[in-house]
């Protein structure tokens, strides 16, 4: 940056810019962002949603983790332009009408945080483990968790918040009106 | 980090795209999954005037075979190459080295074809495509042309493709019966850069002698390397356990790994000896249909 004689940084240049459109967690937006701002800068700074965090900015953590058009990525390896036209969802917009998410509830019962720093990119992650594998192995969730780092627990609970997430989902997806899912008595 | 200022275009089509890179005459990056650029960009090792982002292109991302070719779109995901069954049932060098590229979340943006014409020694799939003797469609100002793995890695980041020109597919010789390959690989955890990767690919006779071989290996040279004496070693030779210490050992010998902090050079170049006996060793039984 340049500085100007009274000692003072001059004003920073900005720009260029570029027009985009885009979905968060459901709610539109229309805007103009520098080309080079980052997704993650965009979602915390622009759009005030803050629980997407900033961890090692590296693309190593997985800290930054959000789903662009259902695929988690890092979202401080994406460029906002990258999302024009595209759908983002947050870990706010897990909740639903004031319910917890399967895997926000399994986090809090599972004991899935100590800092919770991690956490936000890890339930978003763990969003797209269920949709690969509704029922996924405990290989297929310690390798799903493989891009992101959590520094406090050892893992194990946030394996074990996820697989409570797979049950309480199908246990859901299970209730009533759904043929052969339920026992009947005198026949095995 | 803040990546330095650029340029940003998005265009809907590869004769676009060209005709952008061509204005920027050589100062323009394209832009596919981004994994590798963006962090580039953010630690200032690279201040091109714009980014050509061929996201917005279509049909560039499939998978796909016909009477000759495996064909790979450039902008397929590391995730798609994963999860593609064919390519696990009939390539499983691929989905070995696509598991051990980055981690599940980064490989949900990043790309086959910025995987290959990135020019990074380290990278997974440039030593597989040089096993396996792949060819990488370009399309450039004057038009399409194809260009052997053997000759697309000249030196660290600097590959065959001209500033104007965009890799947009892979071919891979179709998949034969006895035909057999493995990706072996070491790496300290998970995302990081590898110690080194060996890939062998090889073709039996029907007397079970090894016809033909190719030998890759990831991280220990300037670009991705052939190990040529080690898969010349093969030809003609019953697949035993001495004829593959012996490639094994040739293949060491292409090696010029450097010291740094992922192990000293002579650890990286016995590495590749053991790395190497495994690949062959799995492939040859692949080849034999087992594995």
């Amino acid at each position: 940056m340049a500085i100007a004689e009274s000692g003072m940084p001059e004003e920073a240049e900005v720009g260029p810019f570029y027009h985009i459109n885009v979905k968060v967690n459901g709610k539109a937006y229309e805007t103009e962002v520098e080309t080079r701002l980052l997704l993650v800068h965009f979602l915390r700074e622009q759009l005030g949603l803050t629980g997407t965090h900033i961890g090692c900015d590296t693309s190593n953590c997985g800290a930054c983790t959000v789903l662009l058009d259902g695929k988690a990525v890092k979202s401080c390896a994406v460029l906002a332009v990258q999302a024009n036209g595209r759908e983002v969802r947050t870990v706010e917009g897990l909740a639903a009408d004031g319910n917890l998410h399967p895997i926000q509830e399994g986090f809090m019962q599972e004991h899935g945080l100590q800092c919770g720093f991690c956490t936000p990119g890890m339930m978003i992650t763990a969003l797209q483990i269920l949709e690969r594998h509704p029922q996924p192995t405990e290989d297929q969730i310690r390798h799903g968790l493989e891009g992101n780092l959590c520094r406090c627990t050892g893992y194990q609970h946030i394996i074990e918040a996820v697989r409570y997430a797979a049950e309480k989902i199908k246990r859901a997806s299970a209730k009533p009106g759904r043929p052969g899912k339920t026992r009947k008595s005198g026949r095995r | 980090m803040i990546p330095p200022r650029f340029e940003y275009h998005a265009p809907v089509s590869l004769d676009e795209a060209v005709g952008l890179l061509e204005r920027y005459g050589g100062d323009a990056k394209v832009l596919a999954g981004g994994q590798s650029l963006i962090p580039i960009l953010k630690l200032r090792l690279a201040e091109p005037r714009a980014l050509i982002d061929i996201n917005r292109i279509p049909n560039l991302a499939y998978i796909r075979e016909d009477n000759e070719f495996l064909r790979i779109g450039a902008l397929t995901r590391a995730n798609e190459l994963l999860d593609s069954s064919m390519i696990q049932e009939k390539y499983p060098i691929l989905t070995e080295a696509a598991d051990d590229i980055a981690d599940p979340v980064v490989r949900n943006m990043g790309t086959v074809g910025g995987n290959v014409s990135h020019g990074d020694p380290a990278n997974d799939l440039p030593a597989c495509m040089l096993a396996l003797g792949a060819w990488f469609a370009a399309r450039g100002p004057r038009g399409s042309r194809t260009i052997p793995a053997g000759e697309f890695y000249q030196s660290t980041f600097v590959t065959a493709l001209e500033p104007s020109e965009i890799l947009t597919e892979i071919r891979i010789p179709k998949a034969r019966v006895r035909q057999g390959n493995a990706y072996s690989k070491l790496e300290k955890r998970v995302g990081d850069f590898p110690i080194v990767g060996v890939a062998a690919n090889l073709f039996l006779s029907p007397k079970g002698t090894i016809e033909t071989a190719g030998i890759g290996l990831t991280a220990v040279a300037p670009t991705a390397r052939v190990a040529k004496e080690a898969a010349e070693s093969l030809h003609g030779r019953e697949p035993t356990e001495d004829v593959i210490r012996r490639a094994a050992s040739l293949a060491m010998g292409a090696a010029q790994p450097t010291s740094d902090l992922r192990g000293p050079a002579d650890y990286k170049r016995a590495m590749v000896g053991v790395l190497a006996r495994r690949a062959l060793t799995l492939a040859v039984k692949r080849a034999r249909g087992g594995g």
